[in-house]
Formats: C-alpha cells, sequence, structure tokens
C-alpha cells in the first residue's frame, strides 16, 4: 500500500513533445493551418461587424472603416486577408492529400512551401490591386 | 486476446451481419463520416466562394458608405456572401469543435466550450445574415 503511493506520485515518464523536433516545413505548416483557422474564427468578428456597420449608418460606418482603414487596422485586416489565403491554400493541399496523392517526401515539402509561397504571393498582389483601387477611387 | 478486447455478441451473430448492417452500426463513434465529409464540402465551397466575394471586396478598399452599400445590395455581392456565411459556419464550427477536441480533456470544461463554439457560429451568422438582408430589403 504504502509502496503503492510512492510509485504513483513519483512522475511518470512522459514522451518526447514538440520541443524535441528540429521544426520542418510540413510540421510547421500544420500548426500554422490550424492557427491561421483559428485566427479566421475570431475574424469572422470583423466582417460581421463591418456588415452590420454598413447596414447601421452612415456615420457608424465612417466610424468603423475609420478604424479599420487605420494603420493598426490595415496591419490586422492584412493578416486577417493572410490567414485567409495560406488557410485556403493549406485546405487545398489537405484536399489533395485526401484523394491518397502526393505523401512522398518530396511532394509533402513541395505542397508545404508551395502553400506559404503561394498565400504570401497572393496576399501582397490582393493588396496592391486594393491599394490600386483606393488610389483610383 | 482480440476477443477479449473487441467482444463480439456472438460468432453467428457476426456472421450474418450484411456489410449494410455493419455500416449503420458505425463502430464505437456512433457516428460515421459526417463531420469529415461536411468539413470537406464546405472546404470546396469557401475556396470557391471566398474567391468571389474576395475579387468584389478588394474593389471597396476605403469605399464610402454610399459605394460600400450600393455593392453590398448587389446580388451578385450579397448571394455569394450569404452562401460563404453559410458554408463557413458550417466549417468553423467543425474546426474549432476538433481544436476543442484535442485540447480540452475536462469533460465539463469541454461540454461548455463547445456550447459555446456552437452559439458563437450562430451568433456571428446570423449577424451577417441580418445585415445584409437589411441592407437588401430595408429602407
Amino acid at each position: 500500500m504504502a509502496n503503492a503511493e510512492i510509485q504513483r506520485s513519483k512522475p511518470r515518464p512522459l514522451s518526447p513533445h514538440l520541443q524535441v523536433y528540429s521544426p520542418l516545413i510540413n510540421m510547421v505548416m500544420s500548426i500554422v493551418h490550424r492557427i491561421t483557422g483559428g485566427a479566421l474564427y475570431f475574424g469572422t468578428l470583423l466582417l460581421a461587424w463591418w456588415l452590420i456597420a454598413a447596414a447601421t449608418g452612415p456615420a457608424y460606418f465612417d466610424f468603423v472603416t475609420g478604424i479599420m482603414g487605420s494603420p493598426l487596422g490595415l496591419l490586422v485586416l492584412f493578416g486577417y486577408s493572410w490567414a485567409l489565403l495560406h488557410h485556403m491554400m493549406g485546405g487545398i493541399r489537405h484536399l489533395i492529400w485526401d484523394t491518397g496523392r502526393g505523401f512522398d517526401l518530396a511532394t509533402v515539402d513541395m505542397l508545404s512551401w508551395g502553400s506559404l509561397i503561394l498565400s504570401a504571393g497572393l496576399t501582397v498582389l490582393l493588396w496592391i490591386v486594393g491599394l490600386i483601387m483606393k488610389g483610383g477611387a | 486476446m482480440s476477443e477479449t478486447l473487441h467482444p463480439t455478441p456472438s460468432p453467428t451473430a457476426a456472421r450474418i451481419r450484411t456489410p449494410l448492417a455493419r455500416a449503420r452500426g458505425l463502430g464505437s463513434a456512433k457516428s460515421g463520416t459526417e463531420h469529415f465529409w461536411l468539413q470537406r464540402m464546405t472546404a470546396v465551397a469557401n475556396a470557391v466562394l471566398v474567391i468571389v466575394v474576395l475579387l468584389q471586396m478588394v474593389r471597396l478598399a476605403g469605399a464610402d458608405y454610399v459605394t460600400a452599400k450600393a455593392a453590398l445590395q448587389s446580388p451578385f455581392m450579397s448571394l455569394p456572401l450569404l452562401l460563404l456565411v453559410l458554408s463557413g459556419m458550417v466549417h468553423m464550427r467543425l474546426g474549432m469543435q476538433t481544436i476543442i477536441e484535442d485540447y480540452v480533456h475536462a469533460e465539463v470544461s469541454k461540454l461548455v466550450l463547445l456550447m459555446l463554439n456552437t452559439f458563437f457560429v450562430i451568433a456571428v451568422g446570423l449577424a451577417c445574415v441580418y445585415a445584409v438582408a437589411k441592407l437588401s430589403f430595408g429602407a
């Protein structure tokens, strides 16, 4: 009985966790996919806020777009648009894997880098187009 | 060994079960592939709808109230947006459910968070639908 108590109070050995692995691109993109998904989840509040503002009236709409157009607001929107595009690219990668294809290491790495490069490129492109539109309006 | 870990009702019952009955039994999870399938189906829908909505949304960068309102009143904007909200609600609820189930192991906390997850998704989704409907039909 006493022996069992002592044994139970000893800290149990734990299997190695994330901190012992050197980060591989596939592992990082898997984590980022979940983080961007979580960010998009709460980011829907921004979309709802903007839509409600448009449905409320000009004064409140100007107030909300003023906040969203501030440097901090633009930074959040930039991050939100990247999270959206990156989660989409990561999702397309998962849909490819769902067909049973692309599981050899070279393709896995290529898809992981590809999702990062494409999402970054598309985000920059989106904002260049947006800034041109804003300048033209 | 495996007999004791996974007892079957009886050898006869196991033998006369049809493939359909086995599929309907769905194992210990008591549910099938709905979560997986819905997540994939809404993922495909989201990907298409996000592109359609983003292409129009980017034109509203820095737009004033009148321009934004007019754009949101157009069915070419509001319909894809409403579809995206609907598909997105299902997708984000399933995604957050997975995250909660992965990290929260205390039973009460898990149940509360799963409940809040559903409340949050429905509240945000309905807020979006309300706003778009008011813009489209209201004064």
